[in-house]
């Protein structure tokens, strides 16, 4: 193929990163939650999203899934600009990702086996005896095939992450994002999660992108990591080198410590002169 | 100042909302025909709305109906025209009192039902889950139920008023003496098509205003408990208002 012919070729080429953020800013209601944040998510790979409350991961997943626009900055996924998208193309593009919402996001008004057969019966036109197949295949690979007639209310927490799991991987997605995937579970059902998004990453040879406050679980689940702080990116790499990493912020969220740059206390007039102006 | 500052608040604020709900309007409208390519969701909606509330409305049509007789007994005897009770009582139950108490009715059953129901999906992701699953909750959600209570609404008219004028029947004739083949012949002879259709443009119209309330009050909800518990009330009581003031309008314009 000559140099013009590659030039001309407006498909993007495909790199070793499946989402790429480039230099984005984004404030609510003139609170600035990114400032030049940038960060990769390479194919293949489970990568991890952590930071303490408030630093902005759930809105960076809004903003990777064209949820919402960036003040300025670029988000590609797989080289297309998710920012410069119309809702028809973004809608095609999310039929791309699978994501696990913190609580299930069922839909309650369907039983297990309808919410797995959702994405499917919505997107195409599969005849019913292979809907069925393919919804019993994903519910057996996450071990609740005989759940499949249980409505959503009847589910256990872990139970109904698990179906939600099975629906995100219906239309069998290149990204799976999973919001804050442990939050609320038993030890038990929480090594049911982290087992089964290590086993879908790698027998399907999807991304994952894992965005939780969890290290201990993320440490033993993911590749690597990156820390949001302050509107922007504190440190990157595997977890070794996060648990050695230099800053204080960074040292102090590895280890889970009460007290250091994000204070224990909520910023307050000084505390005995409050109590005496009370007494007073 | 501070006052004129507030009203010229309220007035922009209201300006936006009445902007919001037309543009939500004209969202919803524009997925309507994808959305009839699925009648079977239609078809459920309009159980929820419509069958559901069958008990409430033929209960209340019926007591409706009932006092109406009373009243209308009452009011006819001093005249010495009592046989026109049947009269009266339909062309007040089919031109007013049918559409208005089953748009009110409409609106604290199915309307309060339809906006919690939608508030709650948005509290709990479910809409969120759709938006990622790339089904737009505006076709999917939305339009099944505002078609839903747009359908329901006119049929409950014409249920509450039958049951209405049968509840008449029953206090003025079986129960009160009215002459049966009196009551019945001079409302054949008085009520006109164009009465009934009447009945049945309020009640087109007043199932559109409820639906849209609804619908729009629990898509555009605070994913809280309390914005649920908010949005529900404002169904109930913005869908109120609008009802009467839409009846005098459409009575003025077709009386």
């Amino acid at each position: 193929m000559s140099s013009t012919a590659q030039a001309a070729d407006p498909r993007p080429v495909p790199s070793d990163n499946l989402v790429e953020v480039e230099d984005v800013h984004y404030s609510v209601g003139g609170r600035k939650i990114f400032s030049g944040l940038s960060l990769t998510i390479p194919r293949g790979r489970i990568t991890a999203i952590m930071g303490p409350s408030g630093t902005g991961k759930t809105t960076l997943l809004r903003l990777m899934t064209g949820q919402i626009k960036p003040d300025k900055g670029r988000i590609r996924f797989d080289g297309i600009d998710v920012t410069s998208l119309k809702l028809g193309e973004l809608y095609d593009l999310r039929r791309r990702m699978g994501m696990l919402f913190q609580n299930g996001a069922l839909l309650t008004d369907m039983d297990v086996f309808e919410n797995v057969a959702f994405p499917l019966r919505e997107h195409t036109k599969l005849p019913e005896p292979l809907i069925r197949n393919v919804v019993l295949t994903k519910l057996q690979a996450v071990g609740l095939r005989g759940a499949a007639r249980l409505m959503p209310s009847e589910l256990s927490g872990g139970m109904a992450r698990r179906v939600a799991l099975a629906r995100a991987m219906a239309t069998d997605p290149d990204l799976l994002i999973y919001d804050e995937p442990f939050t609320g579970l038993d030890p038990i059902s929480m090594g049911m999660i982290v087992r089964l998004v290590r086993h879908m990453n790698y027998a399907l040879g999807i991304t994952s992108l894992v965005v939780s406050h969890d290290v201990e679980e993320l440490a033993e689940l993911a590749d690597m990591g990156y820390i949001l702080a302050g509107g922007r990116v504190a440190a990157a790499g595997n977890f070794s080198e996060l648990k050695k990493h230099d800053s204080e912020l960074v040292n102090q969220f590895m280890n889970g410590l009460p007290d250091g740059p994000v204070p224990f206390h909520y910023p307050a007039p000084d505390y005995y002169q409050e109590l005496l102006e009370g007494s007073a | 100042m501070s006052l004129l500052r507030e009203i010229f608040e309220n007035l922009r604020s209201f300006v936006a909302t009445v902007g919001a709900v037309a543009l939500f309007l004209l969202r919803t409208l524009v997925q309507v025909p994808r959305a009839l390519t699925r009648p079977g969701l239609i078809v459920a909606q309009i159980h929820n709305a419509g069958a559901l509330s069958l008990v409430i409305i033929m209960t209340c049509g019926l007591f409706v109906g009932g006092v109406l007789g009373l009243q209308g007994y009452d009011l006819l005897q001093r005249f010495g025209s009592e046989d026109a009770l049947g009269t009266a009582a339909a062309l007040a139950l089919i031109k007013e009192l049918g559409p208005v108490v089953t748009a009110l009715l409409f609106a604290g059953r199915a309307g309060t039902a339809l906006a919690s129901e939608i508030g709650l999906m948005r509290a709990t992701d479910q809409l969120s889950a759709m938006e990622m699953m790339a089904v737009d909750p505006v076709r999917r959600v939305v339009v099944p139920r505002f078609l839903g209570g747009l359908i329901a609404m006119p049929l409950l008219t014409v249920i509450f008023i039958a049951i209405g004028i049968f509840g008449v029947q029953v206090v003025g004739v079986q129960l009160l003496g009215v002459d049966a083949a009196s009551f019945w012949s001079q409302m054949r002879a008085a009520v006109e098509v164009s009465d009934v259709m009447e009945g049945v443009i309020k009640g087109v119209v007043f199932g559109f205003v409820c639906s849209l309330i609804a619908v729009y009050e629990g898509y555009t909800a605070v994913p809280t408990a309390e914005g649920v518990g908010r949005a529900t009330t404002r169904t109930v009581v913005i869908s109120a208002v609008l009802v009467l003031i839409f009846n005098y309008m459409l009575t003025a314009v077709m009386l």
